[in-house]
């Protein structure tokens, strides 16, 4: 078993869990964080994108054990309680989602993407969305809500 | 407040949810005391089981229960059903062969589920999978829809012959021939429909839950269809009756026809939960769901159009052979047949068409519906030969398509339809002027100063949505009827509650359902929620596919919220003491004609619930619900240009313009429907460009069964699309809307392939039109363009 200890949403957690648990299992099953999901078994699809230490990753190529001290946020701890996320916000305004299923993975990449790049073009932010699959939309109006944040400069 | 009826482009009421993570899909739900199951599956393409030792994988940790198709079979669960019977042209039934949940003498596919593995925890399930030893006795396969039938294939199931399910035919072969006979221009195509992978993003899964003091069921399920799945659960597998029965299908992650089917896993979890005494519950890894949700597509296809000497079409001859898979699943008999043949007259007044299919078993993942199921691959074949008639005789491709438009309403095609109303032209019109289709020549020559091959492709789809009037389906063959239902309640304080049977995974429906309330009674969109995908809520429903849930559940709602004024009305006249005759309905209000009298709709509802001053007669309570059937199908049409440019040193193509411009009748949400055909847009690019499901032909093993080896469309592979509407409102529904959410999917294949040919001066290219196809096709092609 491993002890996993981690601030998740700015809430200190510590629990025991088996070895192999991927950081996706640990929020998911053992913290009941729903909202990150598990789309593929091979890192491509995205949907399992959170935010270790600021910085977008998979959760699912990820061990818990390997997150332990770290800060991770999840979509859950996105929104200032009933205040959105500029990017929520966009993607709501801009209807990009459908079935919402990517939506978490997308809205903590294009968070990550806004920090590292504040104003992307439209190739660079459809370039960025490389590691997410959305079957829905067509990307189209996912990537002009990135735009509009971006171009709000709310994005940080 | 602002308009939020019928036209306004609200954002979607149901965003919130998902966009703070609190989405609830089906392996979300806690369900306390849940074990977890793994399916052990087939290795093989075909194989003929010899054993199964399970006695490892009882002794593993955590494990509860390996259960095999033997114990099925002895507990006398039924075979899953395809539930639409098609004659051959000889009037012989299709050639079925059972479908067990659980195989037990043999395999027919990789991937084909021989035991389920229950334990603790799904990793113990997991492990325990692997221990299961299963003792094959391997055979050979057949993987191609074209060798299926040679004689000497391997042959799946005793009951087909041939492999061959069934030889169908629609249209008057007499009449094509003779067309043909005198016809001027010939112009013939082989085609190929590629395979496909539906992957939507949320896998499959379901949670099944046995009650044994009551016997009944909970199955939580990813679902289009929740009271079809019940049915077939219910009256055809045998599980429990309907009343015993509830089936959720709450939050679903995309569908484009995979969640429609009734398949092994959640019939198993069930069967397993009720064996072993504890909630069962399964969510498919994505390598499961390529290897086991049903596949699109998958057409071989000879075509043959005849022309007079005026480039008029005379007549129209299709041979296409489909490939069905290792088992005929829930509805893939009525594919290939009446959603496919039935389209092939296209936007086109063509007089003559016969149309040959025949549908073949081969040792591969069972095909059915997948968005536009067949409708895209009659687009394909119509409007991949228009492009090569108008390429041989000469002629732009837009004026030849001009020139065979149907003109006049309603028409009556040669394959079964009758199309209520159109524009065609104008939707042709508004997509060149949008594309600059008139300036293109300049933008070639622009191109080729930088080495690049450009080209451009129409596409004018047609599509029958709005599926479908039940006694006219029910003469073709269909099982059920397809209509739907609808209950409106209102609450005594004016809010409103509209259960429906349309399901939606994406489309929107808690929002434009609600404005359609909101259109009628001019109460907030907030005020109004929408109940679906629990049949112990809404008495039942034939849920969402076809693009039927604007046409047809959106009209049975129309229909209750009429019945629901009527009684209001009648209420609101004796409040107001007035004639019923001079109240109206006006933006939330009763109002007596001509005076200043009015009563606000929730104060009509109040006075139902209180009950204290009702007309004579009347019965407390605001609350009505109808069953609508449609008159007809609708008729979606559109045309859609691509622009390409392929470097012909490497073959990559790029979509530089994809314009669209489609007529899908009255819009109730400009905003949901453009979301609707950029999707679509998407996967039909995916299906020219990029996605190719295939089979190792010796070995019949998925090749492509990960998102490493099977190209999904990423963002960087699309460009932002150009999309406009034109209107003509459908006539034989109140509403006037057709359906928007196939479309996408069924017109842009045709036009990126036709594109890329017209770039590269070829007749025939494949999808997807790879990089690797596309510089072959460029170097064997003699048309000068491409000689560079």
């Amino acid at each position: 078993m491993a002890q996993i200890n981690v601030k998740v949403n700015g809430r200190a957690v510590s629990r025991q869990v088996e070895d192999r648990t991927l950081l996706v299992e640990f929020l998911r099953e053992t913290l009941g964080l729903t909202g990150t999901h598990v789309g593929c078994d091979t890192g491509q699809c995205g949907a399992c994108v959170v935010h270790l230490n600021g910085r977008a990753i998979k959760s699912c190529t990820m061990m818990a054990a390997q997150a332990s001290g770290a800060e991770i946020t999840t979509i859950e701890g996105l929104a200032t309680g009933d205040e959105l996320h500029p990017m929520q916000a966009a993607f709501h305004q801009h209807h990009a989602l459908q079935c919402g299923f990517c939506t978490p993975g997308m809205i903590m990449t294009a968070v990550d993407l806004l920090r590292r790049i504040p104003h992307p073009d439209e190739a660079t932010i459809r370039a960025s969305l490389d590691g997410n699959l959305c079957r829905c939309t067509g990307y189209h109006n996912i990537v002009k809500a990135i735009a509009a944040v971006a171009h709000s400069g709310a994005g940080a | 407040m602002a308009h939020q009826g019928i036209g306004a482009r609200v954002p979607r009421k149901e965003d919130r949810r998902f966009i703070t993570g609190q989405g609830n899909y089906t392996d979300d739900i806690p369900v306390k005391n849940a074990a977890h199951a793994e399916f052990v599956r087939s290795p093989h393409a075909h194989a003929r089981i010899v054993r199964v030792d399970a006695s490892a994988a009882l002794g593993a940790p955590g494990v509860i229960g390996v259960l095999t198709g033997a114990e099925l079979a002895n507990d006398k669960v039924g075979s899953l059903i395809c539930g639409w019977m098609i004659h051959s042209k000889d009037g012989s039934p299709m050639r079925a062969a059972p479908y067990a949940p659980l195989a037990r003498d043999a395999v027919k596919y990789v991937g084909n589920a021989v035991a389920i593995v229950v334990a603790e925890t799904k990793n113990q399930a997991r492990d325990a999978a692997e221990l299961v030893q299963v003792e094959y006795e391997e055979l050979p396969a057949v993987v191609d829809p074209a060798a299926a039938q040679a004689s000497g294939a391997p042959q799946i199931h005793a009951e087909a012959p041939n492999n061959t399910i069934y030889e169908w035919a629609l249209g008057d072969k007499g009449a094509v021939d003779r067309a043909f006979a005198g016809a001027a221009h010939h112009v013939g195509l082989d085609l190929i429909n590629n395979r496909l992978v539906p992957n939507a993003i949320e896998p499959r899964a379901a949670t099944a839950i046995y009650d044994r003091a009551e016997g009944r069921f909970t199955l939580y399920t990813t679902s289009q269809n929740p009271h079809v799945t019940r049915l077939v659960l219910s009256a055809f597998i045998g599980l429990a009756p309907e009343h015993k029965l509830r089936v959720v299908a709450p939050d679903v992650g995309g569908g484009f026809g995979s969640k429609i089917f009734i398949y092994p896993e959640e019939t198993v979890c069930m069967w397993a939960a009720r064996r072993l005494g504890m909630p069962v519950r399964w969510t498919a890894d994505r390598r499961e769901s390529f290897l086991t949700d049903a596949h699109g597509r998958d057409h071989v296809t000879h075509a043959e159009m005849a022309l007079d000497a005026n480039h008029k079409i005379v007549g129209l001859r299709v041979k296409t052979i489909a490939n069905l898979g290792a088992y005929m699943s829930t509805f893939s008999s009525s594919v290939p047949t009446y959603l496919y043949a039935t389209l092939l007259s296209g936007q086109y007044d063509i007089p003559a068409i016969y149309a040959e299919v025949d549908a073949v078993y081969t040792n591969t993942t069972p095909v059915d519906a997948y968005r536009g199921a067949g409708r895209p691959e009659a687009t394909f074949v119509v409007e991949r030969l228009m492009d090569v008639a108008a390429s041989r005789l000469g002629i732009d491709a837009a004026e030849i398509r001009r020139k065979n438009f149907i003109r006049s309403f309603p028409h009556q095609t040669p394959v079964i339809m009758s199309y209520d109303t159109g524009d065609y032209e104008a939707s042709l019109n508004a997509a060149l002027s949008a594309a600059r289709y008139a300036e293109f020549p300049a933008r070639r020559i622009e191109a080729r100063g930088r080495g690049k091959l450009r080209g451009i492709g129409l596409a004018c789809y047609i599509e029958a949505c709005g599926i479908a009037p039940s006694q006219a389906v029910g003469s073709l063959g269909a099982g059920v009827g397809l209509w739907e239902s609808a209950e409106v309640r209102v609450n005594p304080v004016g809010t409103i509650e509209v259960l429906t049977g349309s399901h939606s995974h994406g489309q929107g429906h808690e929002t434009t359902f609600a404005q359609l309330v909101a259109e009628r009674f001019g109460v907030p969109i907030d005020q109004v929620s929408i109940v679906h995908g629990d049949t112990d809520k809404v008495q039942f429903g034939m849920g969402t596919y076809g693009s039927r849930s604007g046409a047809v559940g959106m009209s049975a709602i129309n229909k209750a919220l009429e019945r629901v004024e009527a009684k209001a009305k009648r209420i609101a006249a004796h409040l107001m003491e007035a004639a019923e005759s001079d109240v109206e309905l006006k933006g939330g209000e009763f109002v007596v004609v001509g005076t200043d009298k009015r009563i606000v709709f929730a104060n009509v509802a109040l006075a139902a619930y209180t009950a204290h001053n009702l007309p004579p007669g009347t019965e407390p309570g605001l609350k009505e619900g109808a069953f609508y059937d449609p008159q007809n199908f609708t008729f979606p049409a559109g045309t859609y240009v691509c622009e390409v440019e392929v470097d012909p040193k490497t073959g990559g193509v790029e979509i530089v313009q994809f314009t669209a411009a489609d007529d899908f009748g009255t819009i109730v949400n400009p905003m949901i429907v453009e979301g609707q055909v950029h999707g679509g847009l998407a996967q039909g690019i995916g299906q020219a460009l990029l996605e190719g499901c295939t089979y190792d032909k010796a070995s019949g093993q998925l090749v492509t069964a990960t998102f490493m080896d099977y190209a999904m469309p990423r963002a960087s592979d699309l460009v932002s699309f150009n999309v406009s509407t034109t209107v003509t409102p459908c006539k034989t529904n109140p509403l006037g809307i057709k359906g928007c959410g196939e479309a996408g999917a069924i017109g842009s294949p045709a036009a990126v392939i036709n594109a890329i040919a017209n770039a590269l001066g070829v007749e025939r290219l494949d999808m997807p039109a790879t990089a690797q196809r596309v510089w072959q096709a460029a170097r064997a092609s003699r048309a000068p363009i491409a000689a560079e």
